[in-house]
């Protein structure tokens, strides 16, 4: 979905400062980057993605950004099979195996 | 009048802007010099502890399941030379409302928030205290911010902070998300300017005060299961609350001889503020990247005067790989039966160890485990390692190098603690005072006094250590 309508639940991007405006003690690798902020909340108008919306966040703050996402999903999970994990869990067994103190 | 927003005069504003949203006059406390009165500030600005047993029991924050660990203390026997392997016992604060002993310190400040008028708070942390501060504001009805260290550059986020955000947002709290950088703090001033909230800061008085309930129920705990005092709890250490919480709560239970052992999980040449690292680190706290800074110079955190004051009380301070920590968090899974959160299990895994060099009729105590889930779990922290390059294998925990791979011992014998010079943080401590609070001439004897509570040293030793500088 590329087209928010007023009162759809979205996510927008700030520039909060720009590479130049970076603090002094920051590493070099992230002074050449700008400072980016994410908010979401309520849009107060239709936009597109890219399009500058203002939106009202939870507190009841009027935020205005780029609109990056529309109903932002949480992208999180349990990742990849990691199969160190099963040779960890098996070496402990084994280690245990008949001792277990209770 | 419009304020100027500009990043200089927010800065410039920012003492006006914490009394505001703290509330602390800060200056009755200060002598001029290095020192201020540290315990008159925690009684003055604090509350008692049976204020806060009573403020934290009102939402079921505290009173936590003290476990033992008996199979893996019969794994750490394995390993320890005969007579030796201590009883293991570990405090589950994941059963806390907001699944970790965060609660004790956000149920304190939120409370505070509320009796003095505040319509809402805010806190700023990527950790387990955003979910703790959005749990506790949903429960007294205040509204509630969490600004959170978030994103690289690529917008691609740390698993266990997305997942903090996730539970922010479930306990209906507003989460401001930013890309890596010092700057937040800027950030941070602003919406407090603008809201006019309370700073929920980690770091108050009665931030800290609320996690001496932890302390005082090991005591508690201990004597009614087990007849004594633990001989040593071990504490996860990070910012310097959880340690300096634990061991003020210890000494108000009067059980003066457990012994206090910080752990963090050696992060050592990583860049915290760096972009290119900030996806390269397993653990977003608990680890040296905060330990050592906090407590080399507390008073680096969002208030005047930090009361998490960790050399304080700190008698061993360890360090264990992130390897190690993985390695143990499934031991705690697949041997006791409890799936927790990979960073308490910092604690966990340096008392494995110790319990090998201890008696076995000595006890440790774990004081913290944390809720896990997605995001927040062993498999999606290193399955996110890989994506970053970091490289997976079994080996020599010793061979591990942070942002560079993470080393599974390739037996439990291999895991081993490394001890972080306290006497070298001492002088530290002792060096950053002097240069911070601007001490030219000679360092007068109140603040001589001073600097050796602060680093649980004699005059002796700091005079020795001032001679140096």
């Amino acid at each position: 979905m590329e087209q928010a309508r007023k009162g759809d639940w979205v996510q927008v991007r700030q520039t909060v400062l720009t590479p130049e405006g970076r603090a002094p003690q920051v590493p070099d690798d992230t002074k050449k980057t700008p400072l980016l902020l994410w908010v979401k909340g309520f849009a107060q108008s239709d936009g597109k993605i890219g399009d500058d919306i203002t939106v009202e966040t939870m507190t009841g703050r009027k935020v205005t950004g780029e609109l990056c996402a529309i109903d932002p999903r949480y992208v999180h999970d349990f990742g990849d099979f990691v199969p160190e994990f099963l040779k960890v869990d098996v070496q402990l067994k084994k280690l245990m195996k008949g001792e277990v103190a209770r | 009048m419009t304020l100027d927003m500009s990043y200089e005069a927010v800065m410039g504003r920012k003492n006006e802007i914490m009394k505001k949203a703290i509330g602390i006059d800060y200056t009755g406390f200060e002598s001029g010099g290095i020192s201020f009165d540290y315990e008159r500030m925690m009684k003055e600005a604090g509350y008692s502890l049976e204020e806060i047993q009573d403020i934290q029991g009102e939402t079921g924050v505290g009173n936590t399941p003290l476990l033992e660990m008996k199979n893996i203390t019969a794994l750490a026997r394995k390993y320890a030379p005969k007579g030796k392997g201590a009883r293991i016992f570990v405090k589950d604060e994941a059963a806390n409302p907001s699944g970790s002993f965060k609660a004790r310190r956000a149920a304190t400040a939120v409370y505070h928030a509320k009796k003095h008028g505040y319509k809402g708070v805010i806190a700023a942390t990527s950790g387990n205290y955003g979910a703790a501060v959005a749990s506790q504001a949903a429960m007294h009805g205040l509204e509630c911010i969490i600004i959170q260290e978030c994103y690289d550059s690529r917008m691609i986020g740390q698993p266990e902070i997305l997942e903090k955000q996730r539970a922010c947002e479930a306990y209906g709290a507003e989460v401001v998300q930013l890309t890596v950088g010092p700057e937040l703090f800027y950030t941070f001033l602003c919406l407090l300017e603008e809201t006019g909230y309370f700073n929920a800061s980690l770091y108050t008085p009665f931030g800290i005060a609320g996690v001496e309930t932890l302390g005082y129920e090991i005591a508690q705990q201990f004597r009614d299961r087990i007849g004594s005092d633990p001989d040593a709890v071990v504490v996860t250490n990070a910012g310097g609350g959880n340690l300096t919480g634990t061991a003020r709560g210890l000494i108000k239970a009067k059980s003066e001889g457990t012994r206090i052992i910080g752990a963090s999980v050696d992060l050592s040449g990583l860049h915290m503020a760096s972009d290119h690292d900030f996806n390269r680190k397993s653990f977003t706290t608990g680890h040296t990247g905060f330990g050592i800074p906090f407590a080399t110079w507390p008073d680096r955190a969002d208030v005047p005067r930090n009361a998490a004051r960790p050399l304080r009380y700190m008698d061993r301070y360890l360090l264990v790989k992130q390897g190690e920590v993985f390695y143990m968090t499934e031991a705690l899974a697949v041997l006791e039966g409890l799936e927790r959160g990979p960073a308490g299990n910092t604690s966990l895994t340096a008392a494995f160890v110790l319990a090998q060099e201890m008696d076995m009729d000595q006890t440790i105590v774990v004081q913290e485990t944390e809720y896990t889930g997605a995001g927040k779990h062993p498999m999606p922290q290193i399955s996110f390692a890989k994506q970053n390059g970091v490289e997976v294998l079994f080996g020599d925990p010793d061979s591990e190098v942070p942002g560079k791979n993470i080393v599974f011992p390739d037996d439990p014998g291999s895991i081993k603690l490394r001890e972080f010079d306290l006497e070298k943080a001492r002088r530290s401590y002792i060096r950053n005072s002097v240069a911070k609070c601007g001490v030219t001439g000679e360092v007068s004897a109140e603040d001589v006094s001073f600097l050796a509570a602060e680093t649980k040293t004699d005059e002796g030793f700091v005079r020795s250590v001032l001679a140096n500088l």
